[in-house]
């Protein structure tokens, strides 16, 4: 039996590849355009529902930025309310492990497990930024190099907690009037150096155990804390070649946590445009490019790599022949792609090197250095393209990031998923209720801890 | 005389500490989404205001006898939006160990995703259990019977600098920020979304919230007292004061205590469709207790209600059996005296109150005014 593909619906978010002028694009805020994208995923049986999640607006030159969508919900919020108007399909949310606290996390997790009756994952994300720590009782508390300490710990106490009821814990016995079978259920005490902490924990213990553990880290730190402690790694290596080396890298650390290959899947955000034949997609996904980067926005793409306002040049003429600011202080903030220019003055001569090569202008440029579209084609070719890359082992499933909200994936769902499901590579039918049985993955066993 | 309003506090099985072992009783189902979008629907059916629902951040008891353990109160309003229409949504958040900023966008959420419903139940924390179960503070064990009035105001003081700042992140942005201009490219108009910059003895949070300005403007906050210092924090912070009088004089000596909009009383209740022969086990609550038949208890309501307050929180003794009391037996009552609503007048938990959308505090005609 062929391998079988995982497929999550993210709900596009506050990047550029959400393309909001568009005449079909819908509210980002209202629940509706929730349920709408989540209900389509639902029906495309997919695996589960992702939202993404940032504590600050962004800003760059010192001011809000607004030429992307802003604003979004709070994540367990509208995540709960998804599990009123769903049965079946997983909804995942994104959780900062430093501007939050164990106990309030967890019983927001397990919460939204039963509520939702074993359908709650949680993408695991850690940062460490003053400027997000302003909105926080403790600030920027945290260094750069202890981020993964933190998260670390925050998830094992949190597991801690999880699995601090017994299973069978709730006896709800009326006749001998003995609710707690246990009655020592949910006692805990955990110290660490991020952690000092102990008492009971109060919701028992959910459908799933755990929720699913996701994590989205693609440094050394982040893929040894995703072999070590997750369930599946959200991962941007959407190509054959480079999702291969990735998928082999990760899956290679899994050994030296006792766990199996199969224990952690590897799950990259891919985009897709599709058209009637591959020439038309090619050329809608050109059109789609150009839509998510406008002059405007080219330049501020520019502004992030030179840290400097270069708002007056004109996004249709060349590259600046000024340097790079390599001072500290940046320019754009809020964002985390921009730690990854680790050497600006570098990536700048390539740049300017490829425009005049090229002949491209800013925008131009832009538009080819920030990345195509991962699947371009007809229905087939991008089901068959998405098949491959799984049977190869470049990723066992995608996280489909849609460039219209909410109806961005109704096409994918009514032409690419039939075709999947045809050859054999992508569920018909949901198999079980919980998103660990959509997974594969089996309910944690439940440690016994010590509690001194 | 004015309608009453008429709210439910859901709690566990019900408030009476036993109520988990009555017949009809479902203490298994505690745990379920079911358990309350029946208990909810069985509320709006009854055409109330709101319901609340109870949360702490520990364990109720460590009686094993007792009901033991909860679902967050916000997912489970939120997991009960959706199955309504009408109904307020008022669940318990406590402000002593969490975020403003987090609380601030979970409710602007709920008031999203249930259309204008959402309100809060602002509550503190003075355990010290709980404070253990976060780590970052200590929270001197208080005596109940000798309070330290110290402690306790600090507490309040914090709760209220806590509100202020959700609220200020609730207005952060202008109702118009959100522009889609596609002409300059610009999502929102910048100049619309503001800094909070709230700055405090106990934290500060800069803003703007992520969330844009929900649908009610500012959800309806309230808040439970019993004492000064917490008549005080009400008048400064809620839309909906909750008090516990012990008889008419009583209710009508906190009413002038208490500033806010709306003064809510509070009576644990057990209802008996006909007869006033039954009896409860002993019991004592925070609230007045009430047991007898749905008449007498609108007779008690209307009385209390001449002494100035608004409406009631009624805590159901046994649930679902006192909550069915209210609405199939209280309600119809009250509806015969003229003085409940048959259908609901507003699609928003401020409009079933009477309460206006607030302008935006940071909008520029409010700044004028």
């Amino acid at each position: 039996m062929p391998k079988q593909i995982h497929l999550a619906a993210h709900f596009p978010g506050v990047n550029n590849t959400t393309v909001w002028s568009d005449p079909a694009a819908g509210s980002h805020i209202e629940f509706d355009s929730f349920v709408k994208l989540a209900q389509t995923a639902e029906r495309a049986k997919f695996d589960f529902f992702f939202l993404a999640e940032g504590l600050r607006l962004r800003e760059q030159g010192g001011q809000i930025y607004d030429l992307d969508v802003v604003g979004r919900p709070d994540t367990f919020t509208v995540l709960a309310a998804l599990a009123a108007v769903t049965t079946h399909l997983g909804l995942a949310g994104t959780i900062n492990s430093t501007f939050n606290e164990p106990y309030e996390v967890a019983r927001q997790f397990a919460s939204l497990d039963h509520l939702s009756d074993g359908r709650a994952a949680w993408n695991v994300v850690t940062s460490w930024d003053a400027f997000t720590g302003e909105n926080f009782r403790r600030g920027g508390f945290l260094a750069e190099g202890d981020r993964y300490t933190r998260a670390t710990q925050f998830l094992e106490t949190a597991k801690e907690l999880f699995d601090s009821w017994p299973a069978d814990a709730i006896a709800a016995d009326k006749a001998n009037g003995v609710f707690l079978r246990d009655p020592h259920a949910g006692e805990f005490r955990h110290t660490d150096q991020h952690f000092d902490i102990a008492g009971r924990f109060n919701v028992p213990r959910s459908p799933q155990g755990r929720p699913v553990i996701l994590q989205a880290g693609d440094s050394d730190a982040g893929r040894e804390f995703a072999a070590a402690t997750a369930d599946a790694i959200f991962s941007r290596h959407g190509t054959l070649q480079e999702g291969q080396k990735f998928y082999a890298d990760v899956k290679g650390r899994l050994a030296t946590y006792g766990r199996e290959r199969d224990e952690l899947l590897v799950l990259p955000a891919a985009t897709f445009v599709l058209g009637d034949t591959d020439t038309d997609a090619q050329e809608k996904a050109r059109i789609v490019r150009k839509q998510q980067v406008s002059g405007a926005t080219a330049i501020k793409f520019l502004e992030q790599l030179w840290n400097r306002d270069l708002s007056a040049y004109d996004p249709d003429g060349p590259l600046p022949e000024v340097d790079p600011d390599v001072s500290d202080q940046h320019i754009a903030r809020g964002r985390a792609s921009v730690r990854m220019h680790r050497d600006p003055i570098a990536v700048a001569n390539e740049w300017r090197e490829r425009a005049t090569a090229e002949k491209l202008s800013i925008r131009e440029l832009i538009i080819e250095v920030t990345g195509r579209q991962t699947f371009i084609g007809s229905a087939t070719t991008v089901a068959d393209s998405i098949n491959e890359l799984v049977q190869q082992d470049a990723s066992d499933g995608f996280i489909l990031v849609p460039h219209v909200t909410p109806g961005g994936l109704d096409e994918f769902a009514d032409t690419v998923v039939p075709l999947l499901q045809e050859r054999g590579v992508f569920r018909t039918e949901y198999s079980g209720p919980t998103l660990r049985d959509h997974l594969g993955l089996a309910v944690p066993d439940r440690p016994i801890r010590e509690v001194a | 005389m004015p309608n009453l309003h008429l709210a439910v506090a859901l709690d566990g099985a019900g408030w009476h500490p036993a109520a988990w072992r009555e017949q009809e009783a479902q203490p298994a189902d505690i745990f379920t989404a079911r358990y309350w979008t029946g208990l909810v629907a069985e509320a709006e059916a009854g055409k109330l205001d709101f319901v609340t629902i109870e949360d702490a951040l520990g364990v109720q008891s460590d009686d094993p006898a007792h009901v033991q353990g909860r679902l967050d109160a916000v997912l489970i309003a939120s997991r009960v939006a959706p199955l309504t229409h009408n109904i307020g949504l008022v669940p318990t958040a406590t402000v002593t160990h969490t975020e403003p900023f987090h609380i601030s966008k979970a409710i602007a959420t709920l008031d999203y995703v249930s259309r204008g419903r959402a309100g809060w139940r602002v509550q503190l924390s003075a355990r010290s259990n709980e404070a253990a179960h976060f780590g970052r503070r200590q929270i001197p064990a208080l005596d109940p019977a000798n309070l330290d009035q110290q402690v306790v105001a600090d507490l309040f003081d914090e709760a209220a600098d806590y509100v202020e700042a959700v609220r200020r992140l609730w207005d952060s942005w202008e109702d118009d920020a959100e522009i889609r201009d596609a002409a300059t490219g610009r999502f929102i108009d910048r100049d619309k979304v503001h800094y909070v910059n709230f700055e405090g003895r106990f934290f500060s949070v800069k803003g703007p919230s992520i969330t844009p300005r929900p649908p009610q403007g500012q959800p309806v906050v309230t808040a439970l007292g019993h004492a000064e210092i917490p008549y005080r924090f009400a008048s400064r912070a809620a839309d909906v004061a909750y008090v516990t009088p012990t008889d008419v004089d009583n209710a009508r000596q906190i009413v002038g205590q208490v500033d806010v909009k709306h003064v809510f009383g509070d009576l644990v209740v057990f209802l008996e469709p006909t007869s006033p022969g039954f009896t409860v086990e002993p019991f004592t609550s925070d609230a007045a207790v009430f047991s007898g038949t749905p008449s007498q208890l609108a007779d008690l309501l209307l009385e209390w209600q001449a002494a100035g307050l608004t409406g009631f929180r009624l805590r159901p003794g046994r649930l679902p059996a006192d909550l069915r009391g209210i609405t199939r037996g209280l309600v119809p009552e009250l509806r015969s005296r003229g003085v409940f609503r048959t259908e609901y007048e507003a699609s928003t938990l401020r409009g079933l109150l009477g309460l206006p959308r607030p302008a935006n505090r940071y909008a520029e005609g409010a700044r004028v005014a």
